[in-house]
């Protein structure tokens, strides 16, 4: 599984509430979400984002509130990948649940900037910097995570142990 | 090598004898939580995954207390399917308006969480019944979801600091403060993935409330939980609202922390997290030249009872000033009513404050009191983040209930000892 397109580049502490604004949560529908996706830190955000974009992050990606609507909205703008040097658990827990990819890595959190086009290994954890030439390594997954990303998130992936 | 108050609770909801930290493990659920914005993404998902039944009707909780009484036509729809699906599921635990509370609120005054019980709540600060030496954590909706149909939920053993807490609070200061200066103190992600464990000769100094209040702020740090050693306190609280069994779980003398810090509670003072983030954090007597348009006193953080006890302590005889907006919100209907009995109520209206029905409205920006341009809130909520109560431009200033009830009155942020 592979991942490519340019970079959209946050700081430290990238909380739900930015993310998706409470105002927004009395829909669980996924397009509305995502129309407001990062709405109060980059309201540029919905307007500039592309399908494979990537959104690189600093520590704490992602604290706060559990709200779901934060992963799904970024997943259903058409972000590829999430890359920080560290995630708030619930936001980690929650982008596996929902298959959206997120990668940990403090070198390609510093290293990469906004605008820059990276493309990404999956299977390998290198994450390639097009722009700048450089490779960096993110921490690869246990297998009890990969599981739930290959088939496609936690509740299929439950659904499929329960029919056997 | 031993096991903490955590590890202890997760090893045996998992059938193990050992875990530790990093260790990912399968474990029972005794109860899984929902409110009336995350609950509907979970049906949504449970229902498209094919799942036609819930593990156990009486181990699922749902609260409609985010946007209720319904703000608008789409709130009213998440709170319709909410209902529907706690009927035709026969949920037991499905709290509505009229009975219902803000969720952490409610659920330990109900006795649905006893110590040594391992929860899920899809809402972050589910970590509040750790005050109950509960492991209690938030989660997702994709996760309440798998754990209503299955029971059960996939962990990683979080490694753990240990606050070993000693002496006793000056007046005017509560749990609130305490929190907010560990957090001051580590950082918003000072805890991240790690439990937090209470414990020392202190506790016994710190009520139900103040624990709850401590609980409740960890996810703030970026913890998993935030866990109290059960004592007399928990008993007497626990005792007469839980009749069942339930195992408490102390941390073994050799059990691994990654710090261990300590914390004389004699030398808090009144404490405030200015914007953006709960770890910017000042005394109050450093920040008299804050203004605030307006002043909130309630949240799963600071609803309580001792909460409302102590805004009527500073607001009865004394009038908010000109140009403050304060609103009050009880976080249960018990405690509304307790308030009542109290004459807090009256109080808190001659006061010149709006007392509301239970709700987390304003917290979260809502309803109840959503912020204007640039308008300065100071809250006994726990967030302050860019927008979070309103527009983008406003600012939170996050306190204790005597703090915000001095505020008030004052109309600057204000130490309650200089009241």
């Amino acid at each position: 599984m592979k991942a490519q397109g340019f970079v959209h580049k946050y700081g430290d502490n990238v909380d739900t509430d930015v993310i998706i604004p409470a105002r927004y949560l009395n829909t669980a529908n996924h397009k509305e979400l995502a129309a407001h996706c990062m709405e109060d830190i980059d309201a540029d955000f919905v307007k500039n984002v592309k399908p494979g974009d990537i959104i690189v992050g600093g520590a704490n990606f992602g604290c706060g509130s559990s709200r779901e609507h934060a992963p799904i909205a970024i997943k259903e703008s058409g972000v590829s990948c999430v890359i920080a040097k560290t995630f708030a658990r619930i936001f980690f827990r929650n982008s596996i649940n929902i298959g959206l990819a997120i990668l940990e890595c403090e070198e390609a959190s510093e290293k990469i900037g906004a605008g820059d086009e990276v493309s990404i290994d999956f299977d390998t954890g290198v994450i390639t910097n097009l722009t700048k030439n450089e490779t960096y390594q993110a921490e690869p997954f246990p297998d009890f995570i990969k599981d739930i990303i290959h088939s496609g998130g936690l509740l299929k992936s439950l659904k499929e142990k329960q029919n056997g | 090598m031993g096991m903490t108050m955590t590890q202890k609770i997760l090893a045996a909801h998992a059938g193990l004898d050992t875990v530790k930290a990093g260790q990912l493990i399968k474990a029972k659920l005794d109860l899984v939580l929902g409110n009336d914005i995350t609950s509907p993404v979970a049906i949504n998902e449970f229902e498209k995954s094919g799942f036609d039944q819930v593990f156990d009707t009486e181990k699922i909780a749902m609260v409609m207390d985010h946007f209720v009484p319904n703000k608008d036509i789409k709130a009213a729809q998440q709170c319709k399917q909410c209902r529907s699906f706690a009927k035709s599921f026969s949920i037991k635990n499905y709290f509505d308006v009229g009975d219902m509370g803000i969720e952490h609120a409610l659920l330990p005054e109900k006795g649905l969480v006893a110590p040594g019980e391992l929860v899920i709540g899809a809402d972050s600060h589910t970590c509040t019944y750790g005050a109950l030496g509960a492991f209690s954590t938030g989660v997702g909706s994709t996760d309440m979801a798998a754990g209503m149909a299955t029971g059960e939920g996939w962990f990683k053993v979080p490694a753990a600091i240990k606050f070993n807490v000693t002496g006793k609070l000056q007046k005017g200061v509560s749990g609130k403060d305490v929190i907010l200066y560990i957090i001051g103190k580590i950082g918003v992600d000072g805890a991240l993935y790690k439990s937090m464990e209470f414990s020392g000769e202190g506790l016994q100094n710190l009520s139900m409330d103040d624990r709850l209040c401590m609980a409740n702020m960890a996810i703030e740090a970026g913890a998993k939980n935030g866990i109290f050693e059960v004592d007399d306190v928990t008993k007497a609280y626990v005792d007469g609202r839980v009749n069942r069994d339930y195992a408490v779980y102390k941390a073994d003398a050799d059990a691994e922390y990654e710090q261990v810090i300590d914390i004389d509670l004699s030398k808090i003072p009144s404490t405030v997290a200015c914007p953006h983030l709960p770890e910017n954090t000042k005394s109050a007597a450093e920040l008299t030249d804050i203004k605030p348009d307006q002043v909130v006193i309630g949240s799963c953080t600071n609803g309580r009872i001792s909460d409302m006890a102590a805004a009527a302590a500073i607001l009865k005889g004394r009038h908010v000033a000109n140009g403050v907006r304060c609103i009050i919100i009880p976080a249960t209907q018990a405690i509304y009513k307790e308030c009542i009995q109290k004459g807090y109520i009256e109080t808190f209206i001659d006061a010149g404050c709006v007392v509301s029905t239970p709700t987390c409205g304003p917290c979260l920006g809502g309803y109840m009191g959503i912020l204007a341009e640039d308008e300065i809130a100071v809250a006994t909520t726990n967030r302050n983040f860019v927008g979070r109560m309103g527009h983008v431009t406003s600012k939170i200033y996050l306190a204790s209930p005597e703090v915000a009830a001095a505020t008030a009155v004052n109309g600057h942020i204000t130490d309650p000892s200089t009241l």
